[in-house]
């Protein structure tokens, strides 16, 4: 563990200044991630600049229909809000999918985006990590992958994202706001999180001294036809092996609209245009489900142990898919996939 | 008064617990305190070459760092260094003692500084510089290299022949990874020295057992040792060894002058001891009728490459089941790993996995109900030393429990049963374990205001003994149970063995028995002397002590008052110590028995698994506390899910190393995976296994429930799974 010292900002403002003088120096905010990350001597700020309390903690409705999600509002909040359960329940399904109450009171909604992987090798310094450590080689190409990626890897790593919360979030093609020293920019969620490639060290596309302020939902919740199906190793608190958000617009029982993505599976929540596209005009039938599914999988690849996420992942998504269909989206509690 | 032996009685030290007033090894805290830290070898074999402490040093309040080179002295013999529960074989490892590297997560430094965080924070500067040696950690790539080692069973007729010439035949291997105990409560020792005395606070499941081995490795007397553990967050049996923690602890004191803690960190405990993975051979061989003729076991498990650590997996058929022939093996390979060591039910969690998911195999093979065939195969003794059992119950549990659970009603296709989405699977196995004493003495001062405080050695280790003691002490003292104290947990109280082995409970309240009864003998003594006492001429056994009094069993006008009788001999106290009679008779078999039956629903396409119903029907003698008994099987019984579906610690063989090192990632069962569990306990007096026919069942709980679990996976889905944990990925070929 390294020392480091505390700061609280004060605002956005100050602490975007904060960040942008000291290049050691990261932002908390739940920290239910980076706390866990120091212990084990992943991350070393020898800054933390608090931005647990900064004001980014409201729930508003956008002038266009949308919704503006503060930064800071914990998980827990954001899934049991009246709009969000209302009008964007897949959301909700998907929050509640992840990790375990009191994570979710702590985790924060810019948090939450910002987590790391869970790659086993990427916790252990004893061990080469290209994430952690650039250049010093993948451990779990040859190693213990079975909760590794098999889509959109690179030689250089296999991490997947392990957030829940953002599968919906890229289903349901929200919106990041971010702020830095050049000012405000939004970045659409497709380009927030980034491949692999060579320079695995780096998860997404915000700059290290950019601060998440918002999340905006586009008015479209897909409230009537949805779903968030997560399978892992046990019923609850466990990470994804493969997870699915499914949301579609109907006629009748033709697809109007189709958003799909997959969790568990890349380094990002993991969507194809061809898939959705493939859905469209559709009848909503296993045909169409097992199509889009081929779409969405092309270019699977395992490593060994987690050969088994294409196959799984195949049949998670027609399974999905149906249930948003029905509209019968599947229960948090009762564990029986229906 | 009504008894309290048999009654469910809550926790008597559940308000300590609950409130936080009970205080575990880590929480004891005295002026000057020091907080050590462990620097764990990030390599699995070598040596240590060099170890740069200066940056640590640096720091503002670190006191020092201890390494082998610097550390005060310790014992040079491996006698030193064996405790009580050591195995025979080998050199017990020596914490800190040299620059050999034997496992991954060995300590090689104790940074001591005067907080912890302060102490933690230097350890990340510690440079620690390693001459490599080529490792090996994985099991099935190192069978090869399996030595036999004395099995615990002998031998009966030919079983190999037997095999090749049976109607029908089942062989098969079944695998259970390496599994680690994880207790909530960290592992950690308080070391205090006081006028030339040490003081040990330690999280152990025997403080005598602690004791005696820092007086070998610290070399000093029994009376200047004093070793306690009063509460315990779990053990399951990580805590029977003395684990490196307490020599660092006590190294760390040694030197500095001052009292020092030492807690492992959650990821550290995986340099603890461990279940050992175990391949398991089973070759069942049977007449076409479906009588057995021939088992065989052989188990191929791992060891330290120091010790020779090895349980009973193997003996468990020659308990359960009649063959005319049998042969049992027990292999170890060598790895460059910490010694395994017990965790719950050791041997038996493991090889009665196999047995009984084997003799499910079998079942299906013959065409027949595997209750069917247990009921077919059952032994009323015990085959390997042929003779009768103090009390079996076991067919009464494959009633009672089938009956509950509604196994009639079972259509014994594979597949045949399911409900939407989810194939159903009913599936069952025996269970079984020992039902042992240990010698336990026990003291009880029984004060004239009617207060008793009953004393042992013996660690709760959140079993509840405590509770149970004090229950006992209450029926045969004829007190009220608030009337009596337990005291455990302190190497200064009266010998009592490791809390292990489900031996506890049977001997400390038979040793309380006795005590009670040479305490009823002084009674009856002053109560005798007593003017026109109504008791002359009566025998200590022919009176009791009910209602605060001590009255003739024949006659209950005749009595006197406790008090009394204590008040007219001027007695303030009556103290005596008195130890169980342990049975050297080896004409019976002594042991518990379980019946398991599990539902689990699977999903067809993506094998998604519920354990929907379990139903664990035990019989182990006198049930003393229903309450507390309840709570041990299922906990057991949510152990053995775990066991079946969930636990396993991964290695990374390359490097030598736990991946797993925490409980986000070595999954444990949640409360979604726990649906019903039934516990019934079947009725079983027993007067010969001691005089209270207690057997004990600690561990008894989850022996045979991830075969039932197995078993039940099979029958829903056609699938039959042998290597734990059965995950989704297993039960179902993802193409
Ligand atoms: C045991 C366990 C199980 C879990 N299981 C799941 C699960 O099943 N599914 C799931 O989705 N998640 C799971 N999580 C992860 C959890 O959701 C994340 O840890 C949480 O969302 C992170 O939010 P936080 O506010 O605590 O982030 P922090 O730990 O405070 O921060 C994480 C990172 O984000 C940065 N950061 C935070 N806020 C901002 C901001 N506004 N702008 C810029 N940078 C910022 C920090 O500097 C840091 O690098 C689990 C976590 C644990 C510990
Ligand atoms: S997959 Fe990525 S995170 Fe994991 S070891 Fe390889 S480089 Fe590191």
């Amino acid at each position: 563990m390294t020392p480091f010292q505390y700061a609280r900002a004060n605002d956005v403002a100050d602490a975007i200044k904060q960040i942008a003088t000291d290049p050691s120096a990261k932002f908390i905010a739940g920290g239910t991630n980076l706390i866990d990350l120091i212990k084990y001597d992943v991350e070393e700020p020898t800054r933390l600049i608090d931005i647990s309390h900064l004001p980014l903690r409201s729930i508003e409705q956008t002038s266009t229909g949308g919704v503006l999600i503060g930064a800071m509002v914990p998980n827990t909040d954001l899934a049991y809000h009246p709009i969000i359960e209302q009008r964007y329940p897949l959301l909700a399904r998907a929050i509640m999918s992840g990790a375990s109450q009191q994570l979710r009171n702590m985790a924060s909604t810019g948090g939450n985006l910002l987590q790391r992987t869970r790659c086993f090798y990427f916790y252990d310094t004893a061990t080469p990590c290209n994430k952690r450590e650039p250049g010093s080689g993948c451990s779990a190409i040859d190693g213990i992958n079975r909760i590794n990626a098999v889509l959109g890897t690179s030689q250089a790593c296999i991490a997947t994202h392990p957030s829940d919360m953002c599968v919906a979030l890229a289903a349901l093609e929200a919106t990041v706001h971010v702020a830095g020293p050049a000012g405000a920019r939004t970045i659409a969620f497709a380009d927030f999180h980034r491949l692999p490639g060579n320079t695995p060290q780096r998860d997404t596309n915000l700059e290290p001294d950019e601060i998440i302020t918002a999340i905006e939902l586009p008015p479209k919740g897909f409230s009537a036809n949805y779903s968030y199906l997560k399978i892992r190793d046990r019923l609850s608190y466990a990470f994804a092996l493969v997870s699915v958000a499914a949301a579609l617009e109907l006629d009748g029982d033709t697809i109007k609209e189709a958003r799909l993505a997959l969790g568990g599976v890349a380094h990002k929540p993991w969507r194809s245009s061809a898939a959705e596209a493939a859905l469209l005009g559709q009848r909503a039938e296993a045909t169409a489900f097992a199509r889009a599914a081929d779409w969405l999988l092309h270019g699977a690849k395992g490593y060994g142990h987690n050969d088994f996420k294409i196959g799984l992942a195949r049949r998670a998504i027609v399974r999905t898919l149906g249930q948003a269909a029905r509209g019968t989206p599947q229960s948090l509690s009762d564990k029986k996939i229906r | 008064m009504a008894s309290y032996i048999g009654s469910a009685t809550s926790r008597v030290d559940g308000r300590p617990k609950v409130t936080g007033e009970a205080r575990y090894a880590g929480e004891f805290n005295v002026p000057g305190l020091v907080h050590g830290y462990v620097i764990e070898s990030t390599i699995p074999k070598g040596r240590i070459v060099r170890i740069d402490t200066s940056g640590a040093l640096g720091v503002d309040g670190v006191i020092d760092v201890l390494t082998h080179q610097s550390r005060p002295p310790m014992a040079d013999k491996d006698n030193a260094y064996k405790d009580e529960v050591a195995p025979e074989e080998g050199s017990p490892y020596r914490p800190l003692y040299d620059d050999r590297i034997l496992f991954t997560g060995q300590p090689v430094a104790l940074v001591l500084a005067e907080d912890w965080e302060t102490a933690r924070v230097a350890a990340s500067m510690v440079k620690v510089e390693y001459q490599k040696e080529p490792h090996v950690t994985d099991l099935h790539a190192e069978r090869s290299r399996a030595f036999a080692i004395d099995a615990p069973e002998k031998p009966r007729g030919d079983a190999a022949k037997a095999f090749a010439s049976a109607a029908v035949r089942h062989a098969a291997e079944y695998f259970i990874p390496t599994e680690h105990h994880n207790p909530m409560e960290l592992f950690a020792s308080t070391a205090i020295w006081e006028d030339g005395r040490l003081t040990v606070y330690d999280k152990t499941q025997g403080v005598q057992n602690v004791q005696k081995y820092l007086c070998g490795v610290f070399k000093m007397k029994p009376d200047e040792v004093r070793v306690m553990s009063p509460y315990m967050g779990g053990g399951f049996g990580a805590g029977l060894r003395p684990q490196y923690q307490v020599v660092l602890a006590v190294l760390g004191a040694s030197a500095l002058k001052r009292p020092v803690r030492v807690m492992l960190t959650r990821a550290q405990m995986y340099a603890l001891g461990y279940r050992p993975a175990s391949i398991e051979r089973l070759a069942l061989g049977a007449s076409s009728g479906g009588t057995l003729e021939s088992v065989q076991h052989e188990a191929i498990a791992v060891t330290s490459q120091f010790e020779e650590f090895a349980r009973n997996d193997t003996g468990w058929g020659n308990l359960l089941y009649r063959s005319p022939n049998a042969k049992f093996e027990h292999r170890l390979v060598k790895l460059d790993l910490p010694t395994s060591c017990d965790m719950r039910a050791p041997g038996a969690a493991t090889g009665v996995y196999a047995l009984e998911c084997a003799m499910d195999e079998l079942a299906i093979a013959l065409k027949t109900d595997p209750v069917q065939l247990r009921l077919q195969c059952y032994s009323e003794r015990h085959q390997g030393e042929d003779v009768p059992y103090t009390s079996k119950q076991l067919r009464e549990c494959y009633r009672q429990g089938a009956a509950e659970f509604g196994w009639d009603r079972r259509n014994a296709e594979p597949r045949s049963m399911r409900e939407g989405s989810e194939l159903v699977g009913w599936g069952m196995a025996s269970g079984v374990w020992e039902a042992l004493q240990m010698p336990a003495t026990v003291r009880i001062v029984l004060t004239a205001n009617g207060h008793a405080e009953v004393a042992t050695a013996a660690s709760d280790i959140g079993t509840g003994t405590y509770t149970i003691m004090a229950q006992v002490a209450a029926d045969m003292l004829g007190l009220p149970i608030d009337s009596i104290s337990v005291k455990l947990g302190d190497s200064t109280l009266p010998q009592c063995p490791l809390e292990g082995g489900s031996w506890i409970a049977s001997s400390v309240c038979n040793a309380i028995a006795n005590t009670a009864r040479a305490v009823r003998g002084d009674l009856l003594e002053l109560a005798k002397e007593m003017k026109d006492s109504p008791l002359a001429g009566v025998g200590v056994d022919d009176v009791a002590l009910i209602d605060g009094k001590i009255a003739s069993k024949r006659d209950a006008t005749r009595a006197v008052p406790i008090a009394s009788a204590m008040q007219s001999g001027n007695a303030e106290r009556i103290t005596r110590e008195e130890a169980n009679k342990v049975d050297e008779d080896k004409s019976h078999a002594r042991n518990v028995h379980s019946a398991i039956f599990a539902e689990v629903k699977v999903d067809e396409e993506l094998g998604v698994i519920r354990v929907t119903r379990v139903v664990n029907a035990v019989a182990a003698g006198r049930i003393l506390n229903p309450k507390t008994a309840h709570s041990q099987v299922m906990g057991g019984v949510v152990w053995g899910i775990g066991m079946a579906l969930h636990e396993e610690t991964l290695f990374d063989h390359h490097f030598g190393r736990v991946m797993n090192a925490n409980i986000a990632e070595y999954h444990v069962p949640v409360n979604a995976d726990i649906h019903d569990i039934k516990v019934i306990f079947v009725e079983e007096p027993d007067e010969i296994v001691n005089p209270l026919g207690i057997k004990g069942l600690g561990e008894i709980g989850i022996v045979g429930v991830a075969a039932a679990i197995a078993n039940a996976v099979y029958h829903a889905t056609g699938k039959r799974v042998r290597d734990l944990p059965i995950t989704l990925d297993k039960v179902i070929q993802f193409e």
